[in-house]
């Protein structure tokens, strides 16, 4: 009985933090139809701000909050990552609705670079990307007027990014030299957040060991989803949201802000993988490959669940948390120690984390010849649907 | 323009055949002008060109976009792998790795690699299956877009963590080393073996060329357009999309087999990091650099993206992540057709008008300096000399 309980709890932990990273992917790919390839890097910047926060309140005035600096962080992470998402539908996906195959490939180079921004990221290639888009943004304002009206118009506007990148470049590498400047903030070793004292320890339920920062994973992704659930079926927004996921030409029409609704879906989103970010902390040593590891994870969570609906993923997470644990630890062999040999010899071949990784796609991707839409699918009468 | 005079002197034949004497004569120049490092990149740079074919294939003419290439690559390169670890043992020997694990018996699926005939299908033949296998499973079910190429990258992944993990089968993360093996009596990593490598390489860069070009013309061609275009239309027209998709994802699987196992003796290693997720999805960059829908660009796109990747890594290795994400973020937002296609569609004339000095078009001084009396005149020079060529996009 105990090895049962002990496979529902380690399977729960796993499950629950795929579910926070999952969660903000299908709210972003399940409403919008937009595949987002940076979303782990956005937990990522979540997992780094966890970092820089713990680092901010260990010592100075504020020395006091450093126990709770995990619940402090919570709230900036999804801060950072939710703007973060905000300014990539700003700038990138903005241009590209209606063609997932195209921002599937945007988002990855923006994860790319992302992903090296953390591991190169000083005081002074910071000021030099500041200036370099500051010029960019600026450039027509120092201009003459009459600049902007030409045939060459599109020419210049190329040129001035290349100049102001150019400028930015010079301005990074010469403020580099000095050594101060040019540290890396975190160069391309991983980081350690150390959990706060309280999340350090375990408590015994009915001989089943549960560490603390298992325990507050667990919570964490219950409040999240309480929250998310709360934000879509009963706020004003949320109701806006699924109405244009609905249908977005009707809902423009009934008066509702079609743009600020799919900017405020993907900020949502993305702040979520902020909190997830905050999560993984508590799992181990942190890296700018972070969001490599968890990315094909939280997809196949979501194709897993069904589009559209939180419910499939939440079901599909946990189920995909517990299988691994099961096939991963090995633990049917506990509970049933005089099986076959022949039975004996799979069940230890796909006993490590990769192999169970490999069944477990296996079975999902089987499983999908019989559910092609996953576990709950929308219903609809479209030919594409 | 300025060319009539000397092209209305030279035969139709060097017209004609011009940019593949070009290409013949480069690729039996270069291995003598390159240092043997430079040409071994090039050589297997060219072999990433066949794997973009097929990607071009199914993503740029049939709109699948399939991120999991790499386990049809590497598969072709365990393949030739799996028998160059075998075919220079004495009688009886194993591979040297299969010692570090305690492994005393040639696993079983390990002996048909000791056959070269066999390996030579196996090499392509076996990528081309597993393809067919799992392109058939996705597209009977009519998952498409977004979904399959997430299918695929997990798969990718799978198949990813199967090599990795199985170090008694295929010596895991290590992979296989080549380069100290023999083919026919010579070192796989000889600078002459090399030269040979790259000549073979060159020749079925062009067969794999001639191949899909022979794909995409014609009935075969229209339905994979018609197919990224609008499927369901063509589905009710009474065709079936699913042989289509299956059969030329399973060509592109086949491809990309072949190129696997070219850059792997060229590169003297095989592991499982041509598996890895990044390495697929920068296929699909090359192509869309190159130009999707372009057989050209995505050979191209391979080798310039691979050629400058090489080279900035070694100069500045921190910049590439950054220019590789700017190539992405660029090629989708503002050049969806790649480069082949932007020139194609009349990419520098546009620029030539927005500076002001557009070409002349509407009228010409001499009616014989107007392109399209100057096309006439070429049909009928062609009509005249007998020739029956297909015309087409020579590159």
């Amino acid at each position: 009985m105990t090895a049962l309980y002990d496979t529902l709890f380690n399977g729960l932990a796993i499950g629950s933090v795929l579910m926070l990273a999952a969660l903000g992917l299908a709210v972003v790919f399940g409403l919008m139809g937009v595949i987002n390839m940076a979303h782990g890097e956005l937990m990522m910047l979540g997992a780094y701000t966890t970092f820089v926060v713990q680092n901010l309140l260990k010592n100075g005035p504020l020395a006091g909050l450093f126990p709770i600096y995990i619940l402090i962080a919570i709230p900036v992470a999804f801060l950072v990552s939710g703007l973060a998402g905000l300014l990539l539908e700003k700038t990138v996906i903005r241009r590209l609705y209606g063609r997932p195959l195209e921002t599937l490939l945007a988002t990855w180079g923006v994860s790319l670079i992302l992903q090296q921004f953390v591991r190169s990221v000083s005081t002074a290639f910071f000021l030099g990307l500041i200036v370099a888009v500051a010029l960019g943004l600026l450039a027509p304002r120092f201009t003459p007027a009459s600049w902007w009206e030409q045939r060459w118009t599109p020419l210049l506007a190329v040129g001035r990014w290349i100049v102001a990148g150019g400028i930015g470049i010079a301005l990074a590498s010469a403020l580099g030299s000095v050594r101060a400047l040019g540290l890396p903030w975190f160069s391309a070793r991983n980081i350690d957040v150390t959990a706060p004292q309280w999340l350090r320890g375990s408590i015994d339920v009915a001989g089943v060991t549960m560490p603390t920062g298992r325990l507050f994973i667990i919570a964490l992704t219950a409040i999240a989803l309480l929250a998310v659930n709360w934000f879509l079926q009963k706020s004003v927004w949320g109701i806006r949201i699924r109405a244009v996921t609905q249908n977005r030409p009707m809902s423009s029409c009934l008066g509702i802000p079609t743009e600020t609704v799919d900017a405020l879906t993907f900020l949502v989103g993305s702040g979520l993988a902020g909190v997830a970010g905050v999560a993984v902390t508590l799992l181990g040593s942190v890296g700018p490959n972070l969001g490599g590891n968890y990315i094909v994870d939280c997809f196949m969570v979501v194709v897993l669940g069904g589009v559209g609906k939180l419910l499939g993923t939440v079901v599909a997470a946990l189920g995909i948390g517990v299988l691994s644990y099961i096939i991963g630890s090995g633990s049917l062999l506990l509970l049933w120690p005089s099986m076959p040999a022949g039975l004996n010899e799979t069940i230890t071949f796909f006993a490590t984390t990769s192999m169970a990784k490999v069944l477990v796609f296996v079975l999902i991707v089987l499983f999908l010849q019989f559910r092609p839409a996953g576990l709950f699918p929308q219903k609809g009468r479209m030919v594409e649907a | 323009m300025t060319t009539t005079s000397t092209s209305a002197a030279t035969p139709g034949f060097l017209r004609r055949w011009w940019p593949w004497i070009l290409i013949v004569a480069v690729a039996v120049i270069l291995p003598f002008v390159l240092p043997p490092f430079r040409l071994n990149l090039l050589g297997r740079f060219l072999a990433l060109g066949i794997v973009a074919l097929g990607v071009d294939l199914i993503w740029g003419f049939t709109g699948l976009l399939s991120l999991g290439q790499g386990i049809f690559f590497a598969l072709g390169g365990y393949a030739i792998g799996m028998h160059l670890s075998l075919n220079s043992l004495e009688p009886g020997q194993l591979p040297e790795f299969f010692g570090l694990y305690g492994v005393k018996e040639l696993p079983a699926f390990w002996q048909p690699f000791t056959s070269p005939v066999l390996t030579f299908f196996a090499i392509w033949v076996i990528p081309a299956l597993v393809a067919g296998f799992l392109g058939y499973l996705v597209f009977r079910n009519r998952i498409k877009g977004v979904y399959f190429s997430i299918l695929t990258q997990a798969a990718l992944l799978v198949f990813f963590n199967f090599f990795n993990g199985q170090q008694k089968l295929i010596n895991g993360t290590n992979g296989l080393k080549t380069d100290t093996a023999r083919i026919f009596g010579e070192l796989v990593g000889s600078d002459a073996m090399q030269r040979t490598l790259f000549w073979f390489t060159v020749l079925l860069v062009i067969g794999a060329w001639f191949l899909c070009r022979w794909l995409t013309t014609g009935r075969f061609g229209d339905a994979l357009v018609a197919i990224r275009d609008d499927e369901p239309r063509l589905r009710f027209t009474g065709y079936n999309p699913t042989a289509y998709k299956t059969l030329v994802f399973t060509v592109a699987g086949a491809l990309a087999g072949i190129s696997g196992a070219l850059y792997t003796v060229q590169s003297g290693i095989v592991s499982p990091q041509y598996m890895a997720v990044p390495f697929s999805i920068e296929m699909v960059i090359w192509v869309a650099v190159g130009g999707r829908g372009t057989l050209l660009g995505a050979v191209l796109g391979a080798v310039l993206i691979n050629y400058a990747k090489s080279l900035i890594s070694e100069q500045l290795p921190e910049t590439w992540l950054f220019i590789q994400g700017a190539l992405f973020l660029l090629v989708v937002t503002a050049l969806p057709d790649g480069v082949v296609g932007w020139l194609r569609q009349g990419g520098p004339r546009r620029i030539q008008e927005m500076l002001g000095w557009p070409p002349r078009a509407a009228t010409y001084p001499e009616l014989d300096l107007d392109p399209a009396v100057l096309a006439e005149k070429r049909e009928i020079e062609a009509r005249r000399s007998g020739s029956t060529t297909v015309q087409g996009d020579q590159p």
